[in-house]
């Protein structure tokens, strides 16, 4: 087995992506559609915000284990935060999962565990889709949103 | 095949020569695209540097001969086709060629509530050119459904079938489960109520020989660079009664006879369908890829492949936790399949580390995903050039995706 493949396929990723986190819709808040049409992946990720704090989110659809993977961790760590610190929580996980695979990886948190995806850029949209419907949920919802 | 047969043909092909992350390639995405042997390669080169000019216009030397070679190669078309040369129409491939016969037959012979019938199993480019001419002409689409095996359900073909249906649109090959549909059963029931039938033949072309006289089609379209010939070379074969009634697709340089600001009369067909300089390299190139498959033997290549689909459907079986999707009785190389709770994306990256090329995803076929149940599968396809140890790398890496998952 090669070493990319386990950098990918940690098994925090596994995990979560088996046993999503905050998988399930949410009554109270706005969502906004998440599509990849390269590959069909489909989220819907919802948000509830107060304030301009982000009090609740979760997800539901269907994807592959790093987009599944990536909107469950996203959904953990983004409770609490304001809009602006999820969309800039967002910016480093972009930077954590396109930098050089020889780049130091910057501590996330268990966001930390994406950074495998550096080494699979064809996979880098499958880890950011859920991020880019949240953005589009938290700025305005009911919209969707592609990774084209 | 003997073993050191499919060996030589293997080292015909350069690409395959190459190690991917390390390992040695095991090309499985032959239903997307074919890799080339060195005769296509060496032909494309010896026309740019030996005869290019442009076709049909120059009184010089040059210009005959490559109009020579391009009108050849037109004939090797047709008897790879056994169609008459002028019945075969130069393209860019098959989405081209369907484009074109909706563009030309269907906007003169498709009317308001009129019928248009295609299948549950039809890739993107049989349906969507489909739903245009639809929506254009205010006419309908009727869907052939499918049974659970994968096969098209005939007594609800036949059903379809009415006064009003203009044109049944048919793949001969399903690209997504590698169902050989019984082409010749499906025009017959359309003749007998006088209605047109056009084969997707994209998958086809490659795993055996094919007569469109003997399936009786009155359109038959395929692509060049899934014949292990040159990408944007493809051709139409349509019957010369309906090549003939057909308006022109594009317009422009050499499709005409004469031009005068007050009237242009059209070339005759296939000319009337090639407006404007053709892709001259890349139909020798085709040519050549055919006369190489000729070569071999299409028999031979059918018999190989079916051996291989055997060995690689029992290597599958094999596998806990795999499911082939697509087990019609009739099939070709087409191995479509979901692994328990790996998404086929993710089996897709892992068997490419090992040097695996596969194709995951819905295939351009969203329609037939939606009926088998399952967003997305992964497709191993076969070709002549693939042996057993591309099956053993295939059955290895998905045992490592499992254990990567497990």
């Amino acid at each position: 087995m090669t070493s990319d493949l386990e950098a990918l396929y940690r098994g925090a990723i596994v995990d979560h992506s088996k046993h999503p986190r905050n998988c399930r819709p949410l009554e109270a808040g706005r969502q906004a559609h998440g599509f990849n049409p390269i590959c069909g992946d489909r989220l819907t990720v919802y948000v509830e915000v107060v304030d301009g704090v982000i009090r609740d989110a979760s997800f539901g659809g269907l994807g592959c284990a790093i987009a599944i993977a990536s909107a469950s961790l996203m959904t953990e760590s983004v409770k609490g935060r304001t809009v602006a610190e999820a969309d800039a929580l967002f910016e480093r996980v972009q930077r954590l999962i396109t930098a050089p695979a020889d780049a130091p990886v910057e501590d996330l948190g268990a966001l930390s565990a994406l950074a495998g995806v550096r080494r699979f850029p064809v996979r880098v949209k499958c880890a950011t889709l859920p991020w880019c419907a949240l953005r589009a949920a938290a700025a305005a919802g009911d919209e969707v949103v592609t990774t084209g | 095949m003997a073993a050191s047969d499919a060996a030589a043909i293997r080292r015909d092909f350069p690409l395959l020569r190459q190690l991917v992350h390390g390992k040695p390639l095991a090309y499985l995405d032959n239903a997307s695209t074919t890799q080339k042997p060195h005769v296509v390669i060496d032909r494309l080169t010896q026309y740019y540097a030996e005869e290019n000019a442009n076709v049909h216009r120059g009184l010089h030397s040059l210009s005959d001969r490559a109009t020579r070679a391009f009108e050849e190669a037109r004939v090797t078309v047709g008897r790879f086709l056994n169609a008459d040369p002028r019945e075969v129409v130069f393209v860019r491939g098959t989405t081209e060629a369907i484009n074109l016969v909706a563009a030309t037959f269907g906007r003169s012979c498709v009317g308001p509530a009129d019928e248009i019938v295609v299948s549950e199993m039809e890739h993107h480019s049989n349906i969507v050119p489909w739903q245009i001419l639809c929506e254009q002409q205010g006419a309908q689409l009727r869907i052939i459904p499918i049974t659970d095996a994968g096969e098209l359900d005939l007594d609800a073909y036949a059903a379809l079938l009415t006064d009003r249906t203009r044109l049944v649109a048919v793949t001969h090959v399903s690209n997504a489960m590698g169902t050989v549909n019984p082409i010749t059963e499906i025009v017959r029931a359309a003749h007998g109520r006088g209605i047109p039938v056009l084969v997707d033949g994209a998958q086809a072309v490659a795993h055996g020989p094919v007569d469109v006289r003997a399936l009786g089609c009155d359109f038959y379209a395929f692509s060049g660079h899934k014949l292990f010939g040159p990408t944007g070379i493809g051709a139409l074969y349509g019957t010369s009664a309906l090549l003939e009634s057909m308006p022109p697709y594009q317009s422009g340089g050499d499709m005409i006879r004469s031009v005068s600001f007050e009237h242009t009369v059209y070339d005759i067909p296939p000319h009337r369908f090639e407006a404007g300089t053709p892709d001259i390299a890349g139909a020798v190139g085709l040519a050549a890829a055919i006369d190489y498959l000729s070569g071999i033997g299409f028999e031979r290549i059918a018999d190989h492949e079916r051996e291989l689909l055997e060995y690689a459907t029992g290597a599958l079986a094999r596998i806990p936790g795999v499911r082939v999707i697509g087990t019609a009785a009739h099939k070709v190389g087409v191995l479509s399949f979901v692994l328990d709770d790996v998404h086929p994306h993710d089996v897709a990256t892992i068997l490419d580390r090992e040097g695996v090329a596969i194709r995951a995803g819905h295939h351009c076929c969203q329609p037939l995903m939606e009926r088998l149940g399952v967003p997305a599968t992964a497709r191993a396809s076969l070709a002549l050039y693939n042996n057993h140890d591309d099956i053993d790398a295939l059955s290895t890496a998905l045992q490592t995706a499992r254990g990567l998952f497990g």
